[in-house]
């Protein structure tokens, strides 16, 4: 950004890595960007830990010293309490999410705390998680000294309301991986016992023969009971709702071929099918596995608490001195009623609905409206939550609680709510309901056919039924065909909060793209300077003026200035929402909206200018044009082909022009659209029976993107992002969004082509069967055969697909 | 004999089995990304020298 041509050797901070201004702050010739930086490497020196510097090149992150008493709520007892996982006399536990968490020097630091403080007795990282688990003495170091701890080396733990809230422990994935054990070590023991019987060896040792079968049958038992409760209990979680979910025929698969066995291995008749008993179970619970696995670490479900402080500063009014004077205490945030004062200070943002009451209120809403443009607030005045205060510190009046706030009932509008079910889920679930009662029929009709004829073909036929027809294959399709799609897509940066997407994703018709964040790039908008040249006297007397404000429109003109010194500024003065004086050298210079910089001229609204005017004399202006994504005409002519496409923007109409240029004439370009208008605009298409997709940047259009079909959430950070979307797509691969439309659609042929196989499989089967033709044996090499076919067809074809698109690596 | 030679194949196999439902319970599949970064890590005495020698160095 800062462009400092005249330096050939670009001074790099020996720890973030950023560019140094200059060379000012330095220690033993190593130099830093900031005192933070010089501090940090000062702690690490000192506990001689600066091995961390040797294990990756500038590892560190910029901190931010500047507490204030924003980590106060931690002296909470009641909030402690919610963030420890232990705690005994000597020492607590606790677990923080740390977004900063990037590289291997990372981990190296945070599991040698023990070094820079002594209280902490272990502390241990998951990187994939980016979570630090801390075990500490409490009596020497509190929880909030702690957090202060790794904030100060730039490791600032992110602590919120929700995962305060919620904090359950995820046990899932290990009693998963236990029943995979038991299954995995009994059926490959059974298979073993079973080889006689496969090789059709006689054995006439009848004593042999029954030793294997009740070695297998004692092997069987932790299976069915332990590996196949996750079907059994999902079954019977499902009756108690009345619902018959496609558990419930595997488990009924499961018992008939146990029953089966065990019938087999009592009367003698038999060896019974316990190899394929627990293979079955085996390959179905490594299904679910690799499922699991697949978005344990997604999940990202937040909602708009996680945008939320943590704690808000309360000014408590004495009664006594007719609320002249209070103290100032921090309160966790779900404390703050209605009636409170609270302090807000700059960059801090407004919890809740609340009427200004002192100070000046400088609002960047960006966050709710996208308009990068603060507003100016006056005594009196109400306050949105969502809101951040670019000026200095406010007193404000709560009049609403956080959880009625505007902001928080967009959030909370019925969509939030509304959980969409898969189709497939639920198409597999009624196929197999129907399919049940229809195994069922067939398997008792078919058995009381034979029964006049013959006891032992009728339990045959009614086994080898029930067996052949369970619908495990279809259960199995979606989600392994589904779940590699969804790793295919990870792959490339674009993750999905489940695989439901996936099918959404195939049955878009209109796209509606959000233009701030998503097309266009935030942060890197050019500034152009329209009017006379500018000299570099000149520049540098703008520079010197702009470099007081902290506005960003200021920032953002301070950085596409050239200046190698400043000049003093006198009289500086910034008037909110209008713009900022200084005299320079005698000269008066302003720089801000064109009625504050010239009297004369008449408001402009269509776009945003800077006007700058020294000695009265108007220059000219700044203009802001928005710098688009690389191929986003592309991205939209491949898109504009097969999808309805339309624009909404919370700016003003002054990029049109612009965007006439990727956009057709048919497509529509919404300008001055609030998040509301958005989320409305959603509805209209989808009331129009269209399937929308929206893509947007999660911020000001969160409720569109839940209203959407498929919201996609455009983003520069993933680690860092929060709000409740269906889809994170990494800004860097937005081109390739075409394509992953494309391969959604593919991922739904593939589906319908193993429902079609599976159900090939059980309709020959069945058939079969029912003839009597079918010993329950081969019916059991079919099942899991059916299931490994159909499980084969769904992962090479879906990686195969994603090789020819492009989105697979060969 | 053939059952003698069963047990103890059994017995064997469940040794393992134990041995990987220990590992679960004390979570070793929990996480099995950061532990292959912080094996690399040089331990603590290295650590002292190898410093002492770049700030000599340096």
């Amino acid at each position: 950004m800062s462009e400092s041509k005249n330096i050939v050797v670009s001074l790099v901070c020996f720890h973030c890595g950023d560019e140094c201004k200059d060379d000012s702050i330095k220690i033993d010739e190593k130099l830093f960007c900031c005192n933070g930086c010089k501090t940090v490497y000062e702690i690490l020196d000192q506990n001689k830990l600066c091995n961390y510097y040797n294990l990756d090149q500038t590892p560190g992150i910029s901190p931010n010293f500047n507490f204030g008493n924003r980590f106060d709520y931690l002296d909470d007892p009641s909030t402690i309490q919610k963030i420890l996982d232990f705690q005994d006399e000597n020492i607590s536990k606790a677990t923080f999410h740390i977004p900063q968490m990037h590289c291997s020097s990372c981990i190296w630091l945070l599991e040698n705390l023990y070094k820079l403080n002594n209280a902490v007795t272990h502390s241990q990282v998951d990187f994939l998680k980016k979570e630090l688990s801390v075990t500490f003495i409490h009596n020497k170091i509190s929880l909030k000294e702690l957090v202060k701890l790794l904030t100060s080396i730039g490791y600032e733990p992110q602590i919120l309301l929700e995962s305060v809230e919620q904090k359950t422990e995820n046990k899932v994935s290990q009693t998963l991986h236990l029943r995979i054990g038991v299954a995995g070590f009994c059926f490959l023991n059974v298979m073993v016992f079973s080889f006689p019987e496969y090789l059709g060896i006689d054995v006439n040792d009848s004593f042999l023969k029954t030793f294997f079968v009740t070695l297998n049958f004692i092997l069987s038992l932790p299976v069915v009971f332990f590996s196949g409760w996750e079907y059994f209990g999902s079954a019977i979680k499902g009756l108690r709702k009345k619902i018959i979910n496609i558990d419930f025929p595997i488990s009924l698969g499961i018992l008939a071929l146990f029953g089966r066995s065990v019938y087999e291995t009592l009367s003698q008749t038999g060896a019974g099918y316990f190899d394929s008993l627990t293979g079955l179970i085996f390959l179905l619970l490594i299904g679910k596995f690799f499922q699991e696995k697949t978005y344990s670490y997604l999940n990202f479900e937040r909602n708009y608490k996680s945008f939320f402080p943590l704690s808000v500063t309360i000014k408590s009014i004495d009664p006594a001195s007719d609320g002249q004077e209070g103290t100032e205490k921090s309160i966790p945030i779900n404390k703050l009623m209605v009636g409170n004062r609270i302090i807000v200070r700059k960059n801090e943002i407004i919890p809740a609905d609340s009427i200004l009451f002192n100070g000046d209120g400088r609002i960047d809403y960006s966050f709710v409206t996208g308009e990068s443009k603060p507003v100016s607030k006056v005594s009196g005045e109400m306050i949105y939550a969502g809101g951040r205060q670019l000026g200095s510190a406010i007193e404000l009046e709560v009049i609403r609680e956080v959880s009625q706030s505007y902001l928080t009932q967009l959030w909370n509008n019925d969509i939030f709510n509304k959980k969409s079910e898969s189709f497939f889920t639920n198409f597999s679930n009624v196929v197999s309901k129907r399919f049940t009662i229809f195994v069922l029929l067939t398997a008792f009709i078919s058995a009381g056919f034979w029964l006049p004829s013959s006891f032992a073909t009728a339990i045959n036929v009614f086994t080898a039924v029930l067996i052949v027809a369970c619908p495990c294959a279809i259960a199995l399709s979606v989600p392994f065909t589904f779940g590699n799609a969804m790793r295919i897509f990870g792959r490339n940066k674009f993750y999905l909060r489940n695989t439901s997407v996936i099918e959404d994703l195939g049955k878009i018709d209109s796209i509606v793209f959000d233009k701030t964040g998503t097309i266009t790039q935030l942060g890197k908008s050019d500034l152009v300077f329209t009017g006379t040249v500018l000299n570099s006297f000149q520049q540098k007397m703008i520079k010197s003026l702009v470099r007081n404000s902290t506005h960003p429109l200021s920032l953002k003109i301070y950085n596409s200035l050239e200046a190698d010194e400043f000049y003093p500024v006198t009289k500086f003065d910034e008037i909110p929402g209008l713009g900022i004086t200084g005299v320079v050298f005698g000269n008066l210079i302003k720089v801000g909206s064109k009625e504050f910089v010239n009297q004369r001229l008449e408001a402009d609204t269509i776009t945003t200018k800077i006007f700058v005017s020294i000695n009265d004399e108007t220059l000219g202006h700044f203009s802001i044009t928005n710098s688009y994504r690389e191929e986003i005409d592309e991205i939209i002519k491949t898109l504009s082909k097969r999808f309805k496409l339309s624009l909404l923007s919370g700016d003003n109409e002054g990029e049109k022009f612009n965007l006439l240029k990727f956009f057709n004439k048919e497509d529509e370009l919404l300008f001055n659209q609030s998040p509301e208008n958005k989320l409305e605009y959603v509805k209209s298409l989808q009331s129009l029976n269209k399937k929308v997709l929206m893509v947007g940047d999660g911020l000001n259009d969160a409720g569109a993107l839940k209203q959407s079909d498929v919201g996609i959430a455009v983003t520069e950070d993933i680690s860092s992002f929060s709000p409740a979307c269906d889809a994170i797509l990494d800004a860097s691969n937005l081109k390739m969004l075409p394509k992953f439309l494309n391969y959604s659609q593919s991922a739904i042929k593939i589906i319908y082509i193993s429902f079609v196989i599976s159900f090939l499989y059980n309709l020959i089967g069945l058939s079969f069967a029912i003839q009597g033709m079918l010993s329950p044996l081969i019916a059991a090499v079919l099942m899991p055969l059916s299931s490994i076919s159909v499980v084969m067809f769904a992962t090479l074809s879906t990686n195969l697909l994603a090789k020819k698109r492009g989105l697979l690596s060969q | 004999m053939i059952v003698l030679l069963i047990g103890i194949s059994l017995l064997v196999a469940l040794g393992f089995l134990v041995a990987f439902l220990i590992a679960v319970k004390k979570g070793q599949y929990k996480d099995t990304h950061t532990p292959a970064i912080r094996v690399l890590f040089d331990n603590e005495t290295e650590n002292e020298n190898k410093e002492e020698n770049n700030s000599e160095s340096k």
